[in-house]
């Protein structure tokens, strides 16, 4: 009877992600310190702000009204140092992942090389692109050949992880049956993987060539060439059209390599 | 009896005309890249590229031993980096919920104005890279971390509002019937019947941002925008190798420490 009268008449949603109330509270007031002392350590400059909004205006502006004609040079010369960029650095990048990631798989590679794959992936994945390319500008010079070998080393590290999981996780049966005939390696990499893992890799070579059009447009800013450089030129010019025309061109050329890619994928699939 | 004898004795994997394309194929590609590795190095001077790994020894040398010392004046920049990460990733993600709710078919409130408006949004944040943004904001407001903060926001909109909207149209249809069978509005069918659906989904992924962005907010000082990068650029420029090692190790414990934090966060939270 008495029980009845205090079980609550009003449905409450139960907290789903920390459930102990002591820990939310002191999870909540965590965060709130930290967003003071985080908040409190950011120094802005309000006039500088404020000035700055009229050129945001005209940045605006430049993206609305973008001029592609006055420095069409300079922008072609980048796209066209970013494109040759983009596919050479993919094409060599996947024929370098390739042997990394069959060396990489566990059930394939003995145990030394397989330690030695993944460390090379381990290495080309830990640095940012960025900093890779800020010393191969310090040693093969400025240019599109340090952007180049930037996006191969980067490439490395993403197929040949990506590769190198994928073959790991093969149909085994097939793998057996090409064993059971009398298959040496070669030919087990040949007609029992190969067969499986090529739609992934071809999807994940398009996926990169992508990601590397993306990233040749960054490189650029320390001195690796392409479009990035472009760019980077004609907003320290504070020429805010043709800024906004380089970021259309970037912005329409990855739209038709995202769309043209995942197309590709149905298509080859 | 003698029907099959003009099959092959052997066995191909492939028939001759697939074999005939995939040389094809193959020559085409080999052609193009040809082509493009003429253009792309038309200019390079190659006595730079021969001289390559007589700098590469000597950058080598330079950068060892790190000096350590430099380490101190590291800990108010690591500071601001991360900073930076966080509250852009709070920006960011605090812009991304509406647009993803505008950009997923089941909830967007008109699939004509609002819903394309929204995926333009996203994809031109996701094509643009937060250094790119950082240029710009730089150059509108000014160096400094808000430029930093504002650039890291507007590039995690597109990620975060991208996998929102994808885990949205995701959720289960019978779950948000059953809440508007009830006679709930608009505002408590998403608050009852998607928003718990989401919400494992929203956590990942907003911590997956802050893992990127950890990564990335290190590297916006080059251009200006604050943090440890800013530091990086001034050792790069007086060609102090010695202090830029300091500070790739340093920035590399950052990385892969954040990288740990996410995945046991994400780890408790699915």
């Amino acid at each position: 009877m008495s029980g009845a009268a205090t079980y609550p008449r009003r449905w409450r949603r139960p907290p789903q992600i920390v459930r102990d109330r002591r820990w939310r509270i002191a999870l909540q007031i965590a965060i709130l310190v930290y967003l003071v002392l985080a908040i409190g350590s950011v120094e802005v400059n309000w006039a500088r702000v404020h000035d700055g909004l009229e050129r945001g205006q005209r940045f605006a502006m430049g993206f609305l009204q973008p001029d592609f004609t006055s420095r069409w040079r300079d922008i072609s010369q980048g796209l066209v140092e970013s494109l040759t960029m983009t596919l050479t650095s993919t094409v060599v990048g996947v024929a370098i992942s390739v042997p990394i990631g069959i060396g990489a798989a566990r059930n394939l590679a003995p145990r030394g090389i397989y330690y030695l794959c993944r460390g090379i992936i381990a290495v080309s994945r830990a640095l940012q692109e960025i900093i890779i390319a800020i010393f191969f500008v310090a040693m093969f010079g400025f240019g599109p050949l340090a952007g180049f070998l930037t996006l191969s080393f980067a490439t490395i590290g993403f197929i040949s992880k990506l590769l190198a999981d994928d073959i790991e996780e093969i149909d085994e049966a097939q793998a057996e049956a090409i064993r059971a005939i009398g298959a040496s390696w070669w030919q087990l990499v040949n007609y029992a993987v190969q067969p499986q893992v090529m739609p992934r890799l071809i999807g994940l070579s398009l996926y990169r060539l992508d990601i590397n059009f993306r990233e040749s447009a960054v490189i650029g800013i320390v001195g690796a060439g392409g479009i990035g450089a472009t760019l980077n030129t004609a907003i320290d010019r504070y020429e805010y059209d043709s800024a906004g025309a380089v970021l259309l061109i970037i912005i329409v050329i990855v739209m038709v390599a995202e769309y043209g890619s995942s197309y590709l994928r149905t298509f080859l699939q | 009896m003698n029907g099959i004898t003009h099959y092959s004795q052997v066995w191909s994997f492939r028939s001759g005309r697939a074999r005939l394309m995939l040389w094809g194929g193959w020559l085409a590609l080999v052609a193009l890249f040809a082509w493009c590795w003429q253009v792309m190095t038309r200019d390079t001077i190659w006595f730079f590229v021969a001289d390559a790994p007589r700098q590469a020894a000597d950058i080598g040398n330079r950068m060892v031993p790190p000096r350590w010392s430099y380490m101190a004046e590291l800990w108010a920049p690591l500071w601001d980096t991360i900073n930076i990460a966080t509250l852009g990733t709070i920006g960011g993600v605090i812009m991304a919920v509406p647009v993803a709710f505008l950009a997923a078919r089941n909830t967007t409130p008109s699939a004509h104005v609002l819903r394309p408006a929204a995926l333009f949004i996203i994809v031109t944040s996701r094509s643009i890279n937060s250094l790119i943004w950082a240029l710009l904001l730089v150059a509108i407001i000014g160096p400094g971390l808000l430029a930093g903060i504002v650039a890291i926001a507007l590039r995690s909109i597109g990620f975060v509002g991208k996998l929102l909207y994808e885990a949205i149209e995701e959720s289960d249809a019978r779950q948000i019937e059953a809440v508007t069978a009830t006679g709930a509005s608009g505002a408590q069918v998403v608050s009852y019947g998607i928003v718990p659906q989401i919400m494992p989904a929203f956590w990942g992924i907003a911590v997956f941002r802050w893992d990127i962005n950890i990564r990335e907010s290190t590297i916006l000082g080059l251009v200006g925008a604050g943090g440890i990068g800013l530091k990086l650029q001034a050792s790069l420029n007086v060609l102090a190798w010695s202090q830029v090692s300091v500070i790739l190790l340093l920035i590399l414990a950052t990385v892969v420490l954040s990288e740990w934090v996410s995945a046991r966060m994400r780890h408790a939270i699915i």
